[in-house]
């Protein structure tokens, strides 16, 4: 009677399982821009297996963070010189993200403490942004802040507290809109299940955003084409100027 | 109804942009005015960025000049010879305001240089058309002691190299005319904006051109300078946007025709008040962005 439980104990112990597993899922693995894109939005669900499938009293949390390309930016700050706004302080990121939006079930600085969250980068004032050296620290904290504070109104840094919906302590689901302001490439969404401060499991899933159909061969030849790519923008407008020049004479 | 533009990359009310372009249209058929001074400023407070929206702007300044070209040939109302100088200048001016412009975006200091620019320009011929307006409309008294203006400005008479401009009627230094191309051809990179507003004025009282061929030759040029100067941006900047010109185009053309026609009903020292009201809100809004807050305190730039 004794033997088969021991056993059944021991192969979740080799294989691990005695941690909970982490089955994530995205809505779409590609996002198409196309003429009429106006943003989109990504559900990341999936569900969390606990060992022999029964729920703890107390379940664990899950925050998602889908996190876009990063950039080597460099950021100015305006200030008032002699009554003018003129830039005058500028710094350089090497590794800022087009798009990071992070969602939790619970307060995030409830799920982990600080240094967890430094680790996984969790959070807006987490992000690794590699600012070029030689700054003093109040600076380069200011820059950050503006940095965040300007993508978040642009919607495109953002925190969702309360974002992630646990039904029945296994099934996790988040809802997360891009604008359309988001730069294009290949995005990754990480799951994180966080249990009394721990990070117990983690999966990342690719996403690729891209231009497609004629929006991206717009953006192709205007690159790799420029003189056609000129000599086309100006003669649509030719075109379209004389189309105008032709209705006037006919209606005079 | 919103339209994703690809190069600006972001989409935009595409019934906005074309209105924009219809309202452009409208008044570059009642005053000869490119209109690029209304485009520009609009894109960027719309939140499409300032290299996208001067690029894209001039690329519409070129088909909404067609038009205008078209007509005044009829009536023979352009100056060819001239109008190869002026271009010739302006071909030069794009060139140089293309390299002045890669310098200012390395300085970072381009929104500023930009801002300055369009308030000063902006600022002066706003005030100069409404007083000139006001005194019409009788609100105004003029001013009383006014000097007999010289046909011939003393500058440009002392240029050197002298050439017979006949349908203009003048004998003057094509150096002159040069300068001015080459100034306007600098504005059009920088600002987005066809120059119409400063070349007309020049041409008048600097050059003293007869008045007969002013507004087609400054058409001409601001035709062949906006053509010029989309490919520059193409080839320099990436930054022209296909979709938003031809966008800004189609309202363009469709409100040049309705302008026309305005023209002939409403008074026209009315239009003109209107036109200067309209450069002078955008200048004061210009101002107010350098002096009492800017829009955003921080810009990004990707390396």
């Amino acid at each position: 009677m004794m033997r088969p439980l021991f056993l059944l104990a021991a192969m979740f112990a080799l294989t691990g399982a005695s941690q909970p597993l982490l089955v994530p899922d995205i809505s779409a693995r590609e996002v198409q821009i196309r003429y009429s894109f106006t943003g989109a939005q990504l559900l990341l669900f999936g569900a969390i297996i606990y060992p022999g499938g029964r729920v703890p009293d107390e379940p664990a949390e899950v925050a998602v963070v889908l996190k876009g390309p990063v950039e080597s930016i460099l950021m100015r700050e305006k200030e008032k010189v002699a009554g003018i706004w003129m830039n005058v302080e500028s710094h350089h990121f090497r590794s800022a993200p087009g798009f990071y939006a992070v969602a939790s079930s619970a307060p995030l600085d409830s799920l982990v403490d600080e240094r967890t969250a430094a680790i996984y980068e969790l959070g807006l004032e987490n992000l690794q942004l590699s600012p070029g050296g030689g700054a003093r620290p109040e600076k380069e904290r200011r820059f950050e802040a503006g940095l965040i504070d300007l993508r978040a109104r642009q919607q495109l840094y953002k925190q969702e507290p309360n974002g992630v919906e646990i039904s029945e302590g296994v099934l996790y689901r988040a809802r997360i809109s891009i604008p359309s302001r988001v730069p294009v490439g290949t995005y990754t969404a990480e799951t994180y299940l966080i249990q009394d401060g721990r990070v117990l499991a983690v999966a990342t899933r690719d996403i690729v955003i891209d231009k497609t159909g004629f929006e991206r061969f717009i953006a192709i030849s205007a690159v790799r084409h420029p003189w056609l790519y000129g000599l086309a923008a100006v003669t649509i407008s030719l075109l379209l100027g004389a189309f105008a020049a032709f209705l006037f004479r006919k209606s005079e | 109804m919103d339209i994703y533009l690809p190069i600006a990359g972001m989409s935009v009310n595409a019934l906005l942009i074309v209105a924009l372009g219809a309202l452009v249209g409208i008044l570059s058929g009642l005053f000869g005015v490119g209109g690029g001074f209304l485009t520009t400023p609009f894109l960027i407070f719309y939140g499409i960025s300032p290299t996208v929206a001067v690029a894209s702007a001039t690329t519409q300044i070129t088909g909404t000049s067609v038009s205008g070209v078209a007509a005044h040939m009829k009536r023979r109302g352009v100056d060819f010879h001239m109008g190869a100088v002026l271009i010739a200048g302006g071909l030069l001016g794009s060139v140089v305001g293309a390299g002045l412009f890669r310098l200012l975006q390395a300085s970072g200091q381009v929104d500023l240089v930009i801002g300055f620019l369009y308030v000063i320009m902006l600022g002066s011929i706003g005030g100069l058309m409404l007083r000139d307006a006001l005194v019409a409309l009788g609100w105004l008294e003029p001013r009383t002691k006014r000097k007999a203006r010289r046909r011939h400005n003393k500058w440009v008479a002392s240029l050197p190299l002298r050439w017979r401009f006949y349908a203009s009627g003048l004998y003057i230094s094509p150096l002159a005319p040069l300068i001015l191309g080459f100034l306007s051809g600098i504005l059009t990179v920088l600002l987005g904006v066809g120059g119409g507003f400063i070349v007309v004025p020049a041409m008048i009282y600097l050059l003293g051109m007869s008045p007969r061929v002013v507004v087609g030759t400054s058409l001409v040029m601001m035709l062949a300078v906006a053509a010029a100067t989309t490919l520059v941006h193409s080839l320099t900047t990436f930054a022209v946007d296909i979709v938003l010109a031809t966008l800004l185009l189609a309202g363009s053309v469709v409100g040049a025709q309705y302008g026309a026609r305005l023209a002939n009903v409403i008074k026209p020292d009315y239009l003109r008040l209107g036109l200067a009201l309209m450069i002078l809100g955008v200048a004061i809004r210009m101002l107010l962005g350098l002096a009492w807050q800017p829009s955003e305190v921080y810009s990004i730039v990707q390396l």
